[in-house]
């Protein structure tokens, strides 16, 4: 397949482009956001307290595994399902590939010279997606329990600003989950006939509406990444009495 | 942006690269715009004027051909499909030829390292004809390979893409060939196996997905969520996944 002259000797120094538009403020601002999220992320694991107000729960400390040997904040037990999900996420990789690791920073933007790899070598770890996703789709059992409890007060049935904070927090997760590429695959796409498939038709309806989720599968990365840090930030704002809790029902 | 008609009947300098085998320099000219004038016409008004001589191809001028890819201020495009009022006219229109292709003259390139890297590729291998001595699909099966049809073939994907245009590697097949593999690896009627092509030949673990081909077909494409991903998901199945090694043994596959 190779041709010693395939290819311009032109080479593009890294950030180069003869782009005249702001190309940079989407890697800047990725960057930007994804770093925020981490930085509150860890910084919210590391608390190992004010997870749990009334019927709400953080999600980032469900499901609670209290282990008396393990000796940092329980977060850590379980905050590496959803963080390897999104880390291998197929959005996420082009998000954290174009803006911290600059191969490349924007289209026809001059990407950091190195012996590329792709995925071929370190990033073959990107691999386990499918397993993360597995694990994802129990996580979201897990938050289904936890908006079933948040509707139940110590008094009753009942609905709060937080029980709304969480039913958002489901739905976006669900939606981002819903359009994983994984699951698309593991629904349908893997095959190449429907019609001769067993259960072909209902497959090809489950794949359709992966489809669906998948088109707006940055949107949804990103809502669902913001709403679970603001999920926590309100629960830990309850807990440290802060912030009242207005009930609605 | 587009519709911008009060910045009609001006004047909007463009500025075209001139030159041979990679040596040469932008040149300044003056294009009355028109309602409706795309990039194309600019280079048209530019050799009717003042420079007979300017190479471009083109064809069809009506995106269909794929012939008159350029980059067009910088980023790779169809000088047909591109508008004049989409582009900022307080500055200069910059046109140049695709960069990750030997540059022959003016705007035109060799692309025919592409051609070579299409016939590597098997062709379809279709599995026994019915008894009637005909083939049947059904839409629902074919529907996702119809997409990839729509290919053109202006290798603007090619031209952005960072592992050839940066990288140069040579080993890659590119979007464009991914997406014809992935219409015929997804094909309902093929038969050939293609995953070991993809994973050691066309090394599809290059790709890092980051959609900037996606992000320039002009037939709108989605080569990296239809095509690239699939595929990867396919390779991860056969290659890189020890459950589903572990089922294949069980099933004796």
């Amino acid at each position: 397949m190779t041709t010693p002259s395939g290819f311009s000797p032109r080479t593009q120094a890294v950030l180069a482009t003869q782009r005249d538009d702001a190309w940079w403020m989407a890697p800047l601002g990725t960057s930007v956001g994804l770093l925020l999220f981490i930085v509150y992320a860890t910084w919210a694991a590391f608390q190992g307290k004010d997870f749990q107000w009334g019927p709400y729960h953080s999600p980032f400390y469900s499901p609670l595994i209290v282990l008396d040997w393990w000796p940092i904040s329980p977060a850590f037990l379980i905050i590496w399902i959803p963080a390897g999900f999104r880390l291998t996420c197929y959005y996420f990789r082009k998000a954290y590939y174009r803006s911290l690791l600059l191969t490349p920073p924007a289209c026809a933007v001059g990407a950091r010279p190195q012996r590329y790899r792709g995925e071929k070598a370190f990033f073959l770890f990107q691999n386990l997606h499918r397993y993360f996703l597995y694990l994802a789709l129990v996580f979201l059992g897990v938050h289904l329990y936890d908006l079933y409890h948040a509707f139940w007060f110590h008094n009753g049935f009942g609905v709060g600003v937080g029980t709304l904070v969480i039913l958002f927090d489901v739905l976006f997760l669900g939606a981002y989950i819903f359009g994983c590429n994984s699951l698309r695959h593991l629904v349908g796409g893997n095959l190449n006939c429907f019609s001769c498939a067993s259960f072909g038709h209902t497959r090809h309806n489950a794949w359709k509406i992966t489809t669906r989720f998948n088109l707006h599968h940055r949107g949804w990365a990103w809502v669902s990444l913001v709403w679970v840090g603001f999920t926590d930030l309100y629960i830990r704002l309850l807990a440290m009495g802060m912030i009242t809790d207005f009930r609605l029902l | 942006m587009s519709g911008n008609h009060e910045q009609m009947g001006k004047t909007v300098k463009v500025r075209v690269f001139r030159g041979e085998g990679g040596q040469g320099a932008l040149k300044e000219h003056d294009v009355p715009v028109t309602p409706g004038m795309v990039v194309l016409d600019a280079v048209h008004h530019i050799q009717a004027a003042d420079s007979g001589d300017l190479a471009a191809r083109w064809n069809c001028k009506a995106g269909k051909c794929g012939s008159c890819a350029a980059e067009v201020n910088g980023k790779p495009k169809l000088m047909c499909m591109t508008r004049m009022d989409t582009l900022p006219q307080d500055q200069p229109v910059t046109i140049e030829p695709l960069q990750t292709f030997p540059h022959l003259r003016d705007l035109v390139t060799d692309v025919s390292w592409n051609f070579q890297v299409n016939k590597t590729i098997p062709p379809l291998n279709p599995k026994p004809r019915e008894a009637d001595g005909t083939y049947r699909m059904a839409q629902m099966d074919i529907d996702r390979v119809q997409e990839f049809h729509k290919c053109i073939e202006c290798f603007l994907c090619q031209d952005v893409c960072h592992i050839l245009r940066n990288h140069k590697a040579e080993d890659f097949a590119g979007p464009r060939f991914l997406v014809r593999n992935a219409a015929l690896c997804m094909h309902p009627l093929d038969t050939e196996d293609r995953l070991p092509d993809l994973k050691d030949k066309f090394n599809l673990g290059y790709c890092n997905i980051t959609k900037c081909c996606t992000e320039v077909c002009p037939e709108e494409i989605h080569i990296t969520d239809n095509a690239i991903i699939p595929l990867k998901e396919r390779l991860a199945g056969r290659f890189y996944d020890p459950l589903a090694a572990l089922g294949r043994v069980l099933k004796g596959d």
